[in-house]
């Protein structure tokens, strides 16, 4: 891999918000620089990240593994904790002194604060929460979002100022792998002598317990809808998920009901799935579920209604009780599966 | 303390939630309603309101038709609602969208302590209003906030980010977007609604009124455009199975047994 290519003779730079605080939001970022590349190639653009923080050479050879070819680090003890204030202080002053044409954050919780910060604050447009993004023939980026509710997708450019600025769903890229030989400029750079005094202060931080493997992540994953009927049989999708070492997903009905967690949400108001292999069981394929599953390989739909949307939509669709195919699939699972 | 709520109307949502007793769709909270994260925003700033004392002014942007939940605030216990609306103010991004709000709240409550706003609305769902609102208006804020606690000139916040459970201070006054985990917002019963849109003080302006500059405003002051919109399509294989469960469950793995075993990573015994 040439990863000094655009060296010396990039004309734009693509950045990426280097945000590394748990497992979830440092994929995200990989898998930015990952579609970043591939965008720079499109418009003959350098690859750079940012990392705020303190102790952070982990992720500095950690992106440049992964196709950041500078990056601009503040590593003070100052700014050890995550702070949307002080970092989007920062991020404004590093934009506005090396002018990025794009820059590019993960639609984390931290995210979706932070980039609205700097996007008000250089007076430039932001499309939030993108689930694709490409270059127009204008060289100009192209922002895919759900819009009205989910119900459709916008394509949304900011055609005039700059830097263009988009929130990224996670889950939607796929990293690139590491790459051990990658080199990259490190750029060390000093706190500003003016840092502000944090107007916020976080007082205490708890890592709460999470699932194993997030439902971004995952291979296989069994959904369940309002169609399984009852609590009690939901729970069947999980006996059914645990056979397969997939993960439990749910509808928007179901959360609702209590029979899954919010985190379980399959939708747009919650996670957008990619697995290998999908199970839906009695869902109806409501828009805002099924434009969170469109990068699933092979979606295999079980519903007693064969005109639902959700199984128009499937590769296999199985006209049957959803409850009753489960446990038919878990009874076959446990006879067929070794190893 | 003075505290401003921005609250949005939003659509009837298309996907209703379905109530678990009937299995009945809860057509109640279709139509033109009160966003629900700004409801309890709203109802965050009554409670706070009622253990310290002071004033909320409820402000909304929107079509005429948008005062109906302004007097809906009033009703719970906001004492004063205001309505910007203005063809030029229509469609505008978060970019112009906060900057019309912040010059409002710069006009009707300038010595502001607090504003609160909901984490996102069910329409759009961009989040960002709020955070560019305090920028706008140059003061601190915290977002997805569940709980929170005013002590002096400061506020105590709890809430979920990217899985840390966060207790965080902020300096008043200041600006907080609040999600819907704590804060269920009060019953209005139909006779305080009545009177509410009877004796409610409500406060209508537009763009002249607020001394906007018609290029930042609206469509027209609008960093981003829409180009196109869509619905989203998937091509797939769709093999149709029915008849009997067991039958079903044969033919799909003999069928897609290889696809099957090759997600789950094993060998399926037998099978192919």
């Amino acid at each position: 891999m040439d990863d000094s290519k655009n060296k010396g003779t990039a004309t734009h730079s693509i950045w990426v918000f280097g945000d590394y605080r748990n497992y979830f939001q440092n994929r995200v970022t990989l898998q930015l620089l990952s579609r970043a590349n591939e965008l720079a190639k499109k418009i003959n653009a350098e690859v750079c990240a940012t990392v705020f923080g303190h102790d952070v050479d982990e992720y500095v050879g950690e992106y440049i593994a992964h196709g950041a070819q500078k990056i601009y680090v503040l590593d003070d003890r100052k700014i050890k904790d995550y702070n949307v204030d002080i970092y989007a202080g920062l991020m404004v002053r590093l934009i506005e002194q090396h002018k990025p044409e794009i820059v590019l954050v993960g639609a984390t919780s931290f995210g979706r604060e932070f980039a609205p910060q700097v996007a008000k604050k250089l007076l430039t447009g932001l499309t939030a929460d993108c689930v694709g993004l490409d270059i127009n023939d204008k060289g100009i980026l192209l922002q895919t979002a759900p819009a009205f509710g989910g119900n459709l997708l916008a394509e949304i450019i900011t055609p005039e100022r700059r830097p263009q600025m988009a929130t990224v769903r996670p889950g939607v890229y796929r990293e690139i792998p590491h790459n051990y030989h990658a080199t990259g400029e490190i750029v060390r750079l000093s706190l500003p002598k003016d840092l502000p005094k944090p107007r916020v202060r976080l007082l205490s931080a708890e890592r709460q317990t999470q699932r194993e493997q997030r439902l971004e992540d995952a291979r296989i994953i069994v959904c369940g809808g309002r169609g399984m009927g009852s609590f009690k049989r939901f729970r069947n999708l999980t006996e059914l998920a645990r056979l397969m070492s997939g993960e439990v997903g749910a509808t928007r009905p179901v959360v609702y009901a209590k029979w899954a967690s919010q985190d379980a949400l399959v939708g747009q108001a919650g996670r957008q799935i990619k697995p290998q292999l999908l199970f839906s069981f009695g869902i109806s394929g409501a828009i805002q579920h099924t434009a969170a599953i469109t990068g699933t390989d092979l979606i295999i739909a079980v519903n007693k209604n064969p005109n639902a949307a959700m199984m128009k939509l499937s590769d296999v669709a199985i006209v049957a009780d959803a409850n009753q195919t489960c446990l038919a699939l878990i009874k076959e699972l446990k006879k067929s599966l070794r190893g | 303390m003075k505290f401003v709520v921005c609250i949005k109307q939003v659509p009837a949502v298309s996907e209703l939630p379905w109530d678990p007793q009937t299995g009945t769709l809860m057509r109640d909270l279709a139509e033109g309603m009160m966003n629900p994260a700004c409801k309890h925003a709203l109802e965050a700033a009554i409670q706070l309101k009622e253990t310290l004392g002071g004033h909320i002014t409820a402000i909304t942007m929107g079509p005429p038709a948008a005062e109906e939940i302004l007097h809906e605030a009033i009703a719970m216990g906001a004492d004063k609602g205001v309505l910007l609306t203005d063809l030029r103010m229509a469609g505008g991004d978060t970019l112009v969208t906060s900057h019309t709000l912040g010059m409002a709240i710069a006009k009707v409550c300038p010595d502001f302590d607090l504003i609160l706003c909901g984490c996102h609305t069910s329409d759009s769902e961009t989040a960002q209003v709020g955070p560019q609102l305090a920028v706008e208006l140059d003061v601190p804020s915290v977002a997805y906030v569940e709980h929170l606690k005013v002590l002096g000139t400061t506020l105590t916040m709890r809430r979920l980010a990217d899985n840390f459970l966060e207790t965080l201070e902020m300096d008043l006054p200041g600006l907080v977007t609040m999600t819907t985990k704590h804060y269920q917002p009060r019953y209005v019963s139909l006779g305080d609604l009545n009177d509410a849109f009877l004796a409610a003080e409500i406060l209508i302006l537009n763009a002249d009124d607020l001394g906007l500059d018609p290029e930042r405003i609206g469509i027209k002051g609008s960093a981003t455009r829409i180009q196109n919109v869509y619905a989203p399509q998937a091509q797939k294989e769709n093999v149709v199975l029915k008849g009997a469960v067991k039958h079903i469950v044969e033919e799909l793995f003999a069928r897609f047994g290889d696809r099957i075993a090759g997600a789950i990573g094993k060998d399926l015994d037998g099978r192919q």
